[in-house]
Formats: structure tokens, C-alpha cells, sequence
């Protein structure tokens, strides 16, 4: 599964872990991620991120 | 200075700090000083928005004693935790310990992680409201305008947006309001400020300021944590952002380079020349004697960058190098680049460059010039034209 990084504060999602801090199980895929989910470090909109 | 009165019942109780020349360790030159704005609003409720810098902490007490017992503070609201806004808060808290403290969630784990305490910050998100008595303050989360815990406060019966570092800029002055000051100066400093501040995150501050728009509340007077107070025109400094989060640039070229023994520098003046003499607006800079904030100044509105160095330790020289890790950091956008050195044997500064303008997205206008040693008449005239050529495609005549 890709990893994905946030281009405003450098965070990167790594679909192994999830966000824990927003109830993101382990194993989920980036694209799987609600619209409404948020950078966990900044706050950033999912359409900032790119692949890594 | 005494407390000045922003709106009827709200007080600027900041400081000036005329003195400082650098910024957040050595990232800011600060010219023209700086100021830390805090602001106290006397109602049912007295409540202090904002902070400053440890240092300045008795010129804020004394300033807010002018005007109410410090004791009697009910509310602080903490738009941001940066120690230049928030320095001055530990001793405040043992002045007034009853005070509450309004912030977001991002706030509250920053300033336990700075102060070892949180002081029972409780935490709000955009659109909640509080009552103060006559008026009501609503926050608007702002992650990273600059940082992920920033917030802005905004209050309808005064049409009053107290947004932090936003909207701010580096400018000490005696005078609080834009009215009063030197217009050319306060945009160089609000232009500074979001150039070397808030450029890589453009697309953040696109957002918020459509989604402020959106919420069709009256702005008459934007208070910001540092500089001046906008009352005249608020509109004016909105979409100068507006403009600087879409990239948008002017036939303007910045050429900066670093140079051993003179042959860079040739070059460098030559190809300045030709872009002056294709028609557009430039600025040369020796970056190794030039301020690299107002070298990012420059750079705002500029639709072309060239970097020149000559080679040493087969790469570019460290200065330049250094200048453009920053350069990298604020991912201008939308921008058209050259390069061009000179070198003894095998070269290398050039290949350096390019490989830095790759990955800061900044597309190669031209081919990059080389020369050995030094430009002889032929070398020096295609640095001529490249700056002609260049000129060309600022303009769109290419």
C-alpha cells in the first residue's frame, strides 16, 4: 500500500499504521480515508497530500 | 506609550520592540524592528487576546494596569503558542490564575510540551462562540497560518478580526494604525513577511481566507500579532494575500549568484543587462553579501529566477547552496529558471543548480551557460542573450 505525504507540513500517512488519532484502523489505504479526514500534524485537507 | 483604544473598550497593550535585527534565531532579518500586539477587551468579561514576548512581559502588565487590575483578567484567548506570543503568558498566569485560557487542541499539547503546564487551556474549535458580556468572539481554527495550532478570533459587534501572525508584519513604529503610517513601507513589510513566512503555505491561506469570505461577516478592522492595525482599507491587505496565494508574479527577473575570482559575477552582470534591455524589471544579488530576506522579498512578485556559481568541490559555491535549501522550503510555484557558472576543469555548480530548480518545480527556461575560467567576448555576449531571451519568456514573446 502507497504512503502518502503531506505537502504543507511534510507529515507522511503510512497506511501500516493508520491515525490512531482519528480512529483510522491499521491496514487502511489512503483513498479509503473519509473526505473529511485531516493532516493528524497540521490540519492539511486530504487533497494536499501526494504519493511518496 | 500608554494603552491605545483600537475600537471603543478594546486596547492595544503590546510592545515595540525597536531593537531586534534578527528573528527566530538568524531566518528573519528584522530591519525595521518588529511589534508584539495584545489586545484587551473590557466587558462583563475581561479578556485579553494575544501575547508577547517574554521580554516585554512588564511593558504588556504595565500597559493593561493603565486600564484594569491585572488580577481581574477573566479570559486569555492564545491565537498562537510561538514564544513571541506567548513568552510573557507564565508570568502573566501568576498574576491573574483564575483566568481561563481559550486555544485549540494543538495549542494546548504545544504549550504543555513548552511550559510544562496547559494552565486548563480549554480547547475550542471554528465556529464556537464566546460570550464576554456585550460581545461575542468566535474562533476560527487557522492550521498553519503558520503553525498548526494557530486560530484566529473574530468579533461581530465590532467587526473585529484578531488574527494573529496573519495579515502581520515586521514594523516598529510609534503609530498603531495603517492611516498613520508610510505606505510604502507597510507593504515591503507585509509583502516580507508572508515572502519568508507564509509562501510555502499558500494553499492553506487561499482556503481560509475563501472560507472567511464565505461566511459574509463584516471585517472593518483587522488587528494583527505584529505591526499594524489595518482600519482604512482591511480589503487591501486581504487581497494583496489573495494575490500572493495564487503566484501571481510580474515581468520581473532576480539573478543571484556567488562568485570566486570575478567570472560568475561577469556573467551575472551580462545576463542582467540583457534581461534589462529585453524589458524587464531585475535585481541582481551577490547572495553572499545580500540579506536573504529581502532577497525572498524580491522574489514574491518575480516571474524568473537565475542562480550562477562557480564550481568548487565539483558542486555549487556553500552560500548559494545554502540559500537555496530556504528557497526550496517555500516551493514558489509558477516561476521560470536559468543557471549559468564558470569553472576550472570539470564543472559541476550548474548540474547542482538545475538539480535544485527540478525539485522546487521551477522549470528551465534555457539551456544553462559554462564557461572555463573566464567569459571571453563570445561567452560574455551569449550571457547577454540569454538575459534577452529570458526577457522573451517573462513577457510571453517567446
Amino acid at each position: 500500500m502507497d504512503k502518502y505525504r503531506c505537502t504543507v507540513c511534510g507529515y507522511i500517512y503510512d497506511p501500516a499504521l493508520g491515525d490512531p488519532t482519528a480512529s483510522i484502523a491499521a491496514g487502511t489505504p489512503f483513498d479509503k480515508l473519509p473526505a473529511t479526514w485531516v493532516c493528524p500534524e497540521c490540519g492539511a485537507p486530504k487533497e494536499m497530500f501526494e504519493k511518496v | 506609550m500608554r494603552p491605545v483604544e483600537i475600537k471603543k473598550g478594546i486596547y492595544w497593550v503590546g510592545a515595540v520592540d525597536w531593537d531586534i535585527r534578527t528573528f527566530h534565531g538568524n531566518t528573519y532579518s528584522t530591519k525595521r524592528g518588529t511589534t508584539y500586539n495584545s489586545y484587551l477587551i473590557i466587558d462583563d468579561k475581561v479578556t485579553l487576546v494575544d501575547g508577547v514576548l517574554a521580554s516585554f512581559a512588564g511593558e504588556q502588565i504595565e500597559r493593561i494596569r493603565e486600564i484594569v487590575p491585572v488580577e481581574k483578567i477573566d479570559y486569555i484567548i492564545v491565537n498562537h503558542i510561538e514564544p513571541d506570543h506567548s513568552g510573557a503568558l507564565p508570568g502573566l498566569m501568576k498574576l491573574c490564575p483564575k483566568a481561563k485560557l481559550f486555544g485549540t487542541a494543538k495549542s494546548k499539547e504545544g504549550l504543555s510540551r513548552m511550559y510544562g503546564t496547559d494552565w486548563g487551556l480549554q480547547v475550542v474549535k471554528t465556529g464556537e462562540k464566546l460570550n464576554i458580556g456585550k460581545r461575542n468572539l468566535t474562533f476560527i481554527e487557522a492550521p498553519m497560518i503558520h503553525w498548526p495550532d494557530s486560530m484566529f478570533t473574530y468579533c461581530a459587534e465590532e467587526e473585529l478580526l484578531l488574527p494573529n501572525d496573519a495579515f502581520g508584519q515586521h514594523y516598529a513604529t510609534s503609530e498603531r494604525f495603517d492611516d498613520g503610517t508610510d505606505q510604502c513601507a507597510l507593504m515591503d513589510e507585509a509583502g516580507k513577511y508572508y515572502a519568508n513566512i507564509l509562501w510555502p503555505l499558500g494553499g492553506m491561506i487561499a482556503r481560509k481566507i475563501d472560507e472567511i469570505l464565505k461566511m459574509n461577516i463584516s471585517i472593518k478592522m483587522i488587528a494583527p500579532s505584529h505591526g499594524i492595525i489595518w482600519r482604512r482599507d482591511p480589503m487591501k491587505i486581504i487581497n494583496s494575500y489573495i494575490s500572493w496565494t495564487k503566484n501571481e508574479t510580474k515581468p520581473k527577473a532576480v539573478v543571484i549568484f556567488e562568485t570566486m575570482w570575478g567570472s560568475t559575477e561577469m556573467m551575472a552582470r551580462k545576463i542582467t543587462e540583457g534581461l534589462t534591455d529585453g524589458g524587464v524589471e531585475v535585481k541582481l544579488f551577490d547572495i553572499t553579501r545580500s540579506d536573504r530576506t529581502e532577497v525572498n522579498n524580491q522574489m514574491l512578485d518575480a516571474r524568473c529566477f537565475v542562480f550562477g556559481s562557480s564550481t568548487h568541490d565539483n558542486g555549487m559555491l556553500s552560500t548559494l547552496a545554502g540559500f537555496l535549501e530556504f528557497l526550496n522550503g517555500l516551493k514558489p510555484k509558477g516561476r521560470i529558471g536559468a543557471a549559468f557558472g564558470s569553472c576550472g576543469w570539470a564543472g559541476g555548480a550548474i548540474p547542482a543548480i538545475e538539480q535544485v530548480l527540478k525539485e522546487a518545480g521551477i522549470e528551465l527556461a534555457l539551456p544553462s551557460i559554462s564557461v572555463k575560467y573566464v567569459p571571453d567576448q563570445d561567452e560574455l555576449k551569449k550571457c547577454y542573450e540569454m538575459g534577452v531571451e529570458l526577457a522573451k519568456k517573462i513577457t510571453g514573446k517567446a
